[in-house]
């Protein structure tokens, strides 16, 4: 478990060392700002609804963004084999990288706490759906955290890993927004394994343990996956 | 030391290493020949633990490598080929990540990378990215990464490919440096190279062990055959082939070339003999019952070359 730490650090640094971060960051933050002041002052109302309600579609752009070089870059430069070769599980660099991710999004976020620091400026604002929404996206950037992982685990070319990670989070994004499509005795099924679903109650503020188990659930099977993947490879 | 059992890997329907025994002993410096895809690597890999055998067994010290993999990978330091390093890290930075997950507390940390520093002459490149160094840099970092954590047994695939003259000798030096007090195991095609460097060497062959022993005892028993080189004047080689055939434990007899020198021609034969007795006597009591005239003849012992090409060749 100590390699665990180690290996986090270093991908962590490295995401900054590279300047992929930071482009990945200023387009974050330009996006977001833009889409969520452009309409803000329209509505009149002091609150986030607006920013954490087209998260998950940006989320589910960046953060295969994000995860694409983890293991993809590993297998391409053959570094890999170095990495494994070393006294460390595949349990312990699955959740390195992982925790990397999650900390990257989580610093990439802390510049966002400018938007409900104006808005507290501007209005009254609620804090507790703030808090609600940010431990929300903090939850859904771990659970595309841990697809993106494991998209990069399928294959060499980072390119390829972030179109199959996107395919798979923009998929649990628009699911519960394509019910339409379904008979009726599918919706419920379906609608509980959309990731937007389950992003939008916590962002009101509302703290349900389904949606808790959702996120720690779709992040596990995900991180499983890869370490599946990455087994097979040797 | 490392005891190998049976090790056979299949990619799909591919045999790339077929049921390779091995023993290799507490500070031998073991050379692993072979052509191109013959299942060096891939013995390699499963040695350090990279690969998982598709069955047979491998056992380092009293660790089995199914078992008690993580046990056996703190035993081992590994330079993979071309050896493939973080591109954007800093050669500083990955030795000391390198050191933190091998575990060595703080002092041993800077000692130990200071020393190899010196060790693998990386003193001036220390706060380069890797990606920037060149091959031979690059090399001396993942050789300094192996040895981090001073591993009773060292393992290289091709530690000197790519390298230049000089590199080469450098890297062979630190190699038998080590080798004083290490097992090491090395991979290479380079024949010259694992003569220079190894006590034993293995060949392998289309998955198969074909040889395996010191270089000397490779040459030695190599078919039990030897070479005889002789060069005559005033002869022509279809009566030479008649003469010499006579002779008991002659195998061969090969025109190597002929020269013209004035009017006569010289012929430059080679005779491959049995082992078992010296015909040196006999060869020249034959040339001397006829008009030919001798103007050498020499015993040759095969080359590692010879036989590594006979070796691999008939399989």
């Amino acid at each position: 478990m100590r390699q665990v730490r180690h290996i986090f650090k270093k991908e962590f640094t490295s995401y900054f060392i590279s300047p992929i971060a930071y482009i990945v960051i200023s387009i974050f933050l330009l996006v977001t700002g833009w889409f969520f002041f452009t309409t803000f002052f329209l509505y009149g109302q002091a609150n986030l609804r607006n920013f954490f309600g087209m998260l998950p579609i940006i989320f589910s752009f960046v953060v295969p963004a994000i995860t694409m070089r983890l293991f993809s870059e590993e297998l391409n430069v053959g570094s890999y084999e170095t990495l494994l070769t070393m006294p460390v599980t595949f349990g312990d660099v699955v959740l390195g990288k992982f925790l990397a991710a999650v900390a990257f999004i989580a610093a990439m976020l802390v510049p966002t706490l400018t938007y409900p620091i104006t808005v507290s400026f501007l209005g009254e604002l609620d804090w507790g759906p703030v808090a609600g929404g940010y431990l929300g996206a903090v939850l859904l950037g771990a659970t595309f955290s841990a697809i993106g992982l494991f998209a990069s685990s399928l294959t060499r070319n980072q390119i390829i890993a972030f179109i199959i990670g996107v395919t798979i989070c923009f998929s649990l994004t628009l699911i519960d927004k394509m019910l339409f499509f379904l008979p009726q005795s599918l919706v419920g099924f379906m609608e509980y394994l959309g990731a937007d679903f389950h992003f939008e109650n916590i962002s009101k503020g509302i703290l349900d343990s389904r949606d808790i188990v959702y996120f720690v659930s779709v992040s596990f099977v995900g991180l499983y996956a890869a370490h599946l993947a990455m087994q097979e490879r040797t | 030391m490392i005891h190998v059992q049976n090790l056979t890997k299949y990619y799909h329907d591919l045999c790339a290493v077929d049921q390779i025994n091995l023993d290799i002993q507490k500070g031998e410096i073991m050379g692993l020949l072979g052509p191109n895809g013959a299942g060096k690597t891939t013995t390699l890999r499963m040695l350090t633990g990279f690969l998982r055998p598709t069955s047979g067994n491998i056992r380092v010290k009293d660790y089995t490598i199914d078992k008690d993999a993580l046990e056996i990978k703190k035993l081992l330091g590994y330079l993979p080929e071309s050896a493939p390093l973080y591109h954007d890290m800093l050669a500083y930075d990955y030795l000391e990540y390198v050191a933190n997950i091998r575990e060595l507390d703080r002092e041993q940390k800077r000692s130990r990378i200071r020393h190899l520093a010196n060790l693998c002459g990386l003193n001036e490149v220390m706060h380069q990215p890797i990606g920037e160094l060149s091959k031979g840099f690059k090399q001396r970092v993942g050789l300094a990464q192996a040895m981090m954590s001073d591993p009773e047994i060292l393992v290289m695939d091709e530690p000197t490919s790519g390298l230049d003259p000089n590199q080469i000798v450098e890297i062979r030096d630190i190699i038998r440096q080590i080798g004083k007090e290490k097992t090491i195991i090395i991979s290479t095609h380079i024949l010259s190279e694992a003569e220079a460097t190894c006590d034993r060497i293995v060949i392998i062959s289309q998955g198969k062990i074909v040889a395996d022993g010191s270089t000397e005892t490779l040459k030695q028993s190599s078919r039990g055959e030897y070479l005889v080189g002789i060069s005559l004047q005033n002869a022509r080689f279809d009566s030479v082939k008649k003469e010499l055939h006579s002779i008991d434990g002659i195998v061969e007899i090969a025109l190597v070339n002929t020269e013209q020198a004035g009017e006569e021609n010289i012929l430059h034969v080679k005779l491959t003999c049995q082992a078992s007795k010296d015909l040196r006597g006999a060869i020249y009591g034959k040339i001397k019952e006829t008009e030919w005239i001798l103007l050498e003849l020499r015993q040759e012992t095969k080359t590692l070359e010879t036989i590594f090409r006979d070796l691999t060749k008939e399989n």
